[in-house]
């Protein structure tokens, strides 16, 4: 922490948080609201006489509450920077008549009532999201009765509890009555692994913390009464059994089941509840203090990030990385990278090497100093647009900008652009080109295919990334299909524009398939939502003018589904053979009108 | 400019291509069931094709040289090579090309690999006629590629790291070791994060600051 501090290549801005983002991967403009701490960061050595002098006792955030500080004070003593902060709102007087008491104290005079709020503007090149984590609020969980009991704690709070620098200096006393507690029961997945209250993942982190505890518990007191309530222990880390098996061994019960209630005793001793399912035994056990393993859930400034910076979330509301195998650390949008438990939770180790390697990636990109933009991106044609926005409602990379309102015409920052061609396929003026993607290259291979043998062909778009990968994959596998498919590649499936498809069966194609990646799996984000709005839609007309609708599919097939593209192409076939001359004949009529 | 903009809408025809097709056999991979002769004829009919062949494996480097010294010989200016998955060798084509002068986006490829002599083993008609079909294709796309230009833009070599715990932490300090400059913002008065809560740790049980 203090090498931080000193790095000369590092700026620090604490009570600082980013307003807003601009640019894109390279050039980033940054803004940075820097709220005033009222001491002079530089000149302040935290002597803390400051504090000595303030009379406004505020409870203390970082002991949660369990111990208690002045309205100027510094969060803890390794602090950085070290310097002292004063809370305004609690402060009496920004006024000295009103108090002042601080300002007195201070030898140096670090003291400014006046400092105010700062907006400093960074320009940068990439982007480390490391907003970490928030812990579940267990107050919904009435059955835990956090709020109710003083001794039922949170797993931080017993951090600080046990911690040789905390309130108490390390000695695990009962909230209560500051007694020695004997007895301590945990309970696991508080607000984890639930689909009714807090998330329904695994916060990853609480079993092996409250194994650690139970450990440091009976190092210190190897008497106490310990026990776990758990529904299965995960262990799974280099040196986590063993971990686990220790505190086993030196005398934790392990209780498979989660407490229903917990009451409280006429000593404030705490009975507890809970069926083992190991045995299938109601029991009930008194304890001194029960400790909530809290789960992990999104810090809370992660959804307005999220919107700043163009990011997406998973469902479980953490920071979806570019490809949960391959790019673990990059986000989707170019330039920007995850570190820790913002993109999910996890423990110390794998914090550290993700942000190691977020580093790395970091500097891959711009250790070059420049950034060399993909060459196939989208393309405005300034007079066919009229700014009607829908570009820029459906470009997964925020890269089309519209001004509907004062209308200005959309214009692509090639370098945000990823090159899906979402944005050509639905202008509805076709005011945007997508380079080598083109209306024209596509639709000549289009008639092409059909030119010959038309009523025998099955039409099929592919995306690259994967229902293409999936075809060849077959190809690989040796797997075979019937020869009358002819295939076109797209960078997207959000590329194949409705007109493909018309101009398809107006050339007498028989059937024609779109095809892409499964919905959360594309790889320009999203932007197969609106291939599958674009196909109901299209399906919807045929319907209406008297096409079978069937003779237009969509599936989604993966860069590892050979198989399934080849069991598609068979399907494809069956159709094709369904659909007659006549009726074609009267489909390519009905769409000359 | 505009009217370049509006021949890419419309597919209109680049000033008289000259293009180049080049059917490879892949070894037996191929040829085994596509008649690459047939197509390269079929191919040389076409519209714009200046010069169509069959080659033994187009990838390796008398393959190469042999298209490159049609490039200059008959003056081709875009080319299309039948042969295996452009996710395996469109970069070494497009390199190909690039050596000789030629925008790599002038290039096209037909999959006859993957998507026809292999997964239509049994039927070596249907799969010929098939890769005529493709080669078609590509030719009467590449007749209407533009050339295109990647960009490259300045870079400012600074990161920002949004959030000063552990992760952060590590993360500014791995990119300033290595020189690159960094902007820390923390929310709270000091970094740490939830880390500088704890005393010891799993999985080593030491001490966390
Ligand atoms: C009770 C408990 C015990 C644990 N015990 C262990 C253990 O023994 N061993 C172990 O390996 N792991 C343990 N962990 C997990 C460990 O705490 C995490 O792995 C680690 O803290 C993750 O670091 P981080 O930097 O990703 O997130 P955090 O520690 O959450 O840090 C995020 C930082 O970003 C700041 N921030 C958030 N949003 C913004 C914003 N918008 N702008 C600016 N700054 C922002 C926050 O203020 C914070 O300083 C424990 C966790 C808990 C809850
Ligand atoms: S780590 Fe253990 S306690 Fe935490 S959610 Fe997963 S299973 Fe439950």
């Amino acid at each position: 922490m203090t090498d931080v501090g000193r790095h000369p290549r590092i700026t620090l801005h604490t009570l600082s948080e980013i307003k807003d983002v601009n640019g894109y991967v390279g050039n980033f403009d940054v803004s940075i609201l820097k709220r005033a701490r009222y001491v002079d960061e530089n000149e302040c050595t935290a002597c803390g006489d400051c504090a000595e002098a303030c009379p406004v006792i505020r409870p203390d955030e970082f002991n949660l509450g369990l111990s208690s500080r002045r309205a100027i004070f510094s969060p803890f003593p390794q602090a950085v920077p070290s310097a002292y902060v004063l809370n305004a709102n609690e402060c009496l007087g920004h006024n000295p008549v009103v108090c002042g008491k601080c300002l007195e104290a201070c030898d140096k005079g670090c003291i400014d009532f006046h400092m105010s709020d700062k907006e400093i503007v960074e320009h940068v090149g990439s982007i480390v999201v490391a907003t970490g984590f928030d812990v579940y609020d267990p107050t919904e969980l009435d059955e835990y009765a956090y709020s109710r009991f003083e001794n039922v704690l949170t797993s931080l709070e017993f951090e600080r509890l046990i911690n040789a620098g905390g309130p108490t200096g390390g000695e695990v006393l009962r909230p209560t009555d500051r007694q020695p507690a004997r007895s301590i029961g945990f309970v696991q997945c508080v607000g984890s692994r639930s689909a009714k209250k807090g998330g329904n993942y695994c916060s990853n982190i609480c079993c092996m913390n409250t194994v650690k505890s139970t450990l440091m518990l009976k190092e210190h007191y190897p008497d106490m009464d310990i026990k776990v309530f758990y529904i299965d222990i995960r262990a799974f880390g280099k040196g986590f059994e063993e971990l686990y098996t220790r505190s086993r061994r030196s005398g934790v019960h392990y209780i498979r089941g989660l407490p229903g209630t917990v009451e409280e005793d006429p000593d404030k001793g705490l009975s507890v509840a809970v069926e083992n399912t190991a045995t299938g035994n109601l029991e009930i056990h008194h304890l001194d203090m029960l400790v909530l393993a809290l789960g992990l859930k999104p810090a809370a400034s992660t959804q307005r990030l999220q919107e700043m910076l163009g990011l997406q979330l998973n469902p479980d509301g953490f920071f979806l990385e570019a490809h949960p195998k391959l790019q673990p650390v990059d986000a989707a949008t170019r330039g920007i990278y995850y570190a820790g438990c913002a993109e999910g939770p996890k423990d110390i180790k794998e914090s550290v090497t993700q942000a190691s390697a977020a580093a790395a990636r970091a500097i891959r990109l711009m250790h070059k100093g420049e950034i060399t933009t993909e060459a196939i991106t989208s393309m405005v044609i300034e007079e066919a647009c009229k700014c009607c926005g829908k570009c820029a409602e459906v470009c997964p990379y925020n890269a089309v900008t519209v001004d509907v309102k004062k209308k200005i015409p959309a214009s692509v920052n090639t370098a945000a652009c990823a090159g899906c061609g979402t944005c050509a396929a639905e202008c509805p003026f076709d005011a945007i080109i997508m380079n080598h993607f083109t209306d024209g290259q596509i639709l000549n291979q289009v008639h092409t295919a059909l030119e010959e043998s038309t009523q025998e062909k099955i039409l099929v778009f592919a995306c690259n990334w994967c229902s293409y990968a999936g075809a060849d994959y077959a190809g690989v596998s040796r797997l075979q299909y019937p020869p009358n498919v002819r295939l076109i590649r797209t960078m997207c499936s959000g590329r194949v524009d409705e007109k493909f498809i018309w101009d398809g069966f107006r050339a007498g194609a028989p059937v024609i398939l779109v095809s892409g990646c499964h919905i959360g799996d594309c790889h320009y984000i999203d932007a197969n939502h609106w291939t599958e709005k674009r196909v109901k839609k299209v399906h919807k007309k045929m319907a209406k003018m008297g096409i079978r609708p069937e003779r237009l599919q969509l599936e989604w097939i993966s860069a590892a589904e050979g198989v399934r593209f080849a069991e598609v192409m068979d399907g494809m076939e069956k159709l094709r053979q369904s659909v007659t001359p006549e009726e074609i004949a009267e489909t390519v009529q009905l769409l000359k009108e | 400019m505009e009217a370049n903009v509006l021949a890419h809408q419309n597919g209109d025809v680049a000033e008289k291509p000259r293009i180049g097709v080049y059917v490879c056999h892949c070894g037996l991979n191929i040829a085994q069931t596509v008649d690459c002769a047939q197509v390269a004829e079929a191919a040389e009919q076409l519209t714009d094709v200046v010069i169509s062949k069959d080659i033994g494996y187009a990838c390796s480097e008398p393959g190469q040289q042999e298209m490159k010294d049609d490039i200059m010989e008959f003056g081709l200016d875009r080319v299309v090579v039948a042969s295996c998955s452009p996710r395996l060798h469109e970069p070494t084509f497009r390199q190909m090309v690039q050596s000789v002068g030629i925008n790599p986006y002038l290039l096209e490829m037909a999959n006859l690999r993957e998507q026809c002599s292999w997964v239509h083993m049994n039927a070596p008609e249907a799969a010929t006629r098939k890769a005529v079909d493709l080669v078609q294709m590509a030719v009467s796309r590449i007749r209407v590629l533009q050339p295109l230009e990647e960009e490259t833009l300045p870079l400012t070599q600074k990161t920002l790291v949004i959030g000063g715990g552990v992760a952060g932490i590590q993360a500014a300090l791995d990119l300033a070791d290595n020189d690159y400059d960094v902007v820390l913002v923390e929310k709270q008065p000091t970094i740490g994060g939830t880390m500088a809560q704890l005393d010891k740790t799993f999985p080593t049980m030491d001490c966390s600051i």
